[in-house]
């Protein structure tokens, strides 16, 4: 941005001033520390100017909202045009429960739904299996089948929400379990709008709900891919996550790269099973991490939109202009809250939520402040969403686009987080991509090394973590929190045992039957699964004829 | 102490969080005992049953689902079932102050919240082991 003979003139001024101006006082008053680095141990600098950004050409590197390479935003007018999208995650104990508190949600002026369902759902168990004993309900809601699901969302126009899904493994039954209720409310599939996590290479990686082994896993994600370009096609299909793979703790640049990574496996296998790259790319959406060191944040948005830009339109070849823009939900770090002062836990959520807005997220969770602690009370929730309000309507920030561009010191970064983030995606292309390095545990040990540092970083109070190891307090008395017991999962297998009596039994054999047999060929599964889910089989037994086929996948242990 | 101690790391029930699991895991094993990790998914039968094949010190479970009050326990009886008496049993994660007198009350020997400094794990362990070793 400035010629070669400013940028010597800047050079020798900074020299000057290091010597003349800063050398005196750093004899008297040495820096706090020897050496300052960010999350992803970048070495952060006393001071940026024009010299750190020589190389950066405003129209190729960061060029204009809306335009390739999306540096600067995906939409081109960003949020004065509309805010993002206000989505909280909610969802424990029984559909009746969750439902409510949506509704008190959206009474709030919550924008958007987002639903967490218990783990037996996650991984396919009824809540009367053996494995879902003391798990019903606990870290999100029980669904069994196409009856709780007709619950959770009564009297909620599938129409007018958008509708966030967490559920990876078995998202195809519960894709299919919406598209089922939005019909029975006179909705068609063509009006719904939202997304399925449907990410299962970071369940390997990060969070560990997974089913089926790879193979399988993948083709269910390209099945889905393919129905909806046709039949939802305002569908986001994958929810490409990083979120879990930085709370395992990783860096902000691992999370940029494994998180592309895995966006490079989906894609190829999509296109290896046939599909054309712009009909299925436009509804890929991403979702990230926000941590506390702002400024490394912000960059670390910017840089996965450029890179994952690049990556569309140079490795794959993309025609469309919605193929290369990275959309993204994004949560507050909730490995960062700490169970110590958990009212602390509002303003690390305020940086981290502040810092999703300057990166130009389309949708924001802010975790709550007692999420250490347990699930939150409907009042820290609501804390929570008044955070993104005052950002959105008291702050000013999000009334001009992407206003940290230009900073020298963030452009910088940007470049650093893009740069270091290809380095390791071309290691991953080394090993043969996303799913070889995660079968060789390369991705794992990454992440447990980062991991470990982190925390003797803490304990030798290298990192400060406020009211954990430094400005520590007696704990006042004990705040309320949320609880849910057992009476979910007993009154969950109660529904269960009725549902199974009630059905049509002979319809849930044929329907599971003709799932099974067609689970063997190539064809796309959606809309057998549609069939089973209609004739009210459950979650459970739908996954039993798809392990049948497809096996379970065993986890490596890796240490 | 005439050899290490040996450390089984556990995580009961479907919760799919390892982080801390593994930091503590690493750090035991810095420490210079021996650990094995379960990995996930394990139901309470295969625990005890890796603690009693593999003769250990020491089973420190990691939850963060929620499921404690039910997972918990379940292993201390099963243990105890077995005849198994002189086993440090300790918890982690994401416990409410208010489950921890329950939990100890179980058999559960200590647990450790959110926040616990690896060196304070190492060391409880060190000077609470029911065997002598």
């Amino acid at each position: 941005m400035f010629d070669d003979k400013k940028i010597e003139e800047i050079k020798a001024a900074t020299d000057r001033w290091e010597k003349e101006t800063v050398s005196k006082v750093i004899s008297k008053f040495p820096e706090r520390k020897e050496k300052f680095v960010t999350n992803s141990n970048l070495e952060v600098k006393r001071l940026y100017t024009p010299e750190d950004i020589k190389d950066l050409d405003y129209e190729s590197d960061l060029g204009y909202p809306g335009e390739y390479p999306y540096t600067r935003g995906v939409q081109p007018t960003m949020y004065r045009g509309k805010l993002w999208t206000m989505r909280q995650y909610a969802g424990f104990g029984t559909a009746e429960e969750s439902n409510k508190r949506y509704k008190y949600l959206l009474e709030q002026g919550q924008t958007g739904l987002s639903v967490a369902f218990d783990l037996p759902t996650q991984i396919g168990y009824d809540s009367d299996h053996p494995l879902a004993e003391g798990e019903v309900g606990k870290v999100g809601v029980a669904i069994d089948s196409l009856k709780d699901m007709e619950v959770l969302f009564d009297g909620i126009p599938l129409d007018k929400v958008s509708t966030s899904m967490t559920i990876n493994a078995p998202a195809a039954i519960l894709l299919a379990m919406y598209i089922a209720v939005a019909e029975k409310q006179g909705v068609s599939k063509d009006k719904l709008r939202g997304t399925i996590q449907n990410d299962i290479l970071k369940e390997y990686i990060a969070r560990g709900t997974y089913i089926f082994p790879p193979q399988p896993s993948m083709r269910l994600i390209t099945n889905i891919f393919e129905y909806c370009s046709k039949e939802v096609p305002h569908w986001n299909t994958i929810s490409i996550s990083g979120y879990h793979i930085r709370e395992a703790g990783c860096t902000a640049v691992q999370e940029v790269a494994f998180t592309l990574a895995n966006g490079i496996a989906y894609v190829e296998a999509a296109i290896k099973a046939g599909l054309d790259i712009d009909e299925f790319a436009p509804r890929l959406s991403f979702f990230f991490n926000a941590h506390n060191n702002l400024f490394e944040e912000v960059a670390k948005f910017r840089a996965a939109r450029r890179l994952w830009a690049k990556i569309m339109k140079e490795r794959f070849k993309a025609k469309d202009p919605k193929s290369m823009q990275l959309k993204f939900h994004t949560q507050t770090a909730g490995s960062t809250l700490t169970a110590q002062q958990p009212d602390n836990n509002i303003i690390r959520v305020t940086i981290q939520a502040l810092a999703a807005v300057l990166g130009g997220t389309q949708s924001l969770h802010t975790n709550s402040r007692d999420e250490a602690l347990a699930l939150p009370t409907e009042e820290s929730v609501r804390i929570a969403l008044r955070t993104q309000q005052i950002l959105a309507y008291e702050s000013g920030v999000a009334d001009t686009i992407d206003p940290l561009a230009g900073s020298y010191y963030v452009e910088s970064l940007t470049n650093k987080i893009e740069e270091e983030a290809l380095k390791y995606i071309q290691k991953i292309d080394e090993l043969g991509g996303a799913t070889k390095a995660i079968e060789k545990g390369y991705i794992q040990r990454e992440i447990q090394d980062a991991a470990y540092k982190y925390q003797m970083e803490v304990e030798s109070l290298d990192r400060i973590v406020v009211g954990v190891n430094k400005f520590q307090v007696e704990e006042e008395e004990k705040k309320e929190i949320l609880k849910v017991d057992r009476t979910v999962e007993f009154s969950q297998k109660e529904k269960l045992a009725q549902l199974r009596k009630e059905r049509n039994n002979d319809e849930v054999q044929r329907t599971l039957k003709v799932l099974k047999e067609k689970a063997e060929t190539d064809e796309n599964l959606m809309p057998y699964i549609l069939d089973a889910v209609k004739a009210y089989a459950t979650l459970g037994e739908i996954c039993d004829v798809l392990r049948e086929v497809f096996g379970e996948y065993q986890q490596s242990v890796i240490l | 102490m005439n050899r290490p101690i040996r450390v089984l790391v556990a995580k009961p029930g479907l919760d799919g969080h390892d982080r801390g699991a593994k930091v503590i895991a690493r750090a035991l094993r810095d420490a210079g005992m021996e650990v094995i990790y379960t990995g996930l998914r394990q139901t309470p039968e295969q625990i005890v049953a890796a603690a009693i094949q593999e003769d250990v010190d020491v089973v420190a479970m990691s939850i963060l689902s929620g499921a404690h009050n039910h997972l918990f326990p379940k292993v201390v009886n099963l243990l105890r079932e077995k005849g198994v008496n002189d086993v440090l049993i300790i918890g982690g994660g994401v416990i409410p102050e208010d489950d921890i007198p329950f939990l100890l009350e179980s058999g559960i020997d200590a647990i450790f919240t959110p926040g616990t400094s690896t060196k304070d794990v190492i060391e409880y362990i060190k000077n609470n082991l029911k065997r002598n070793i």
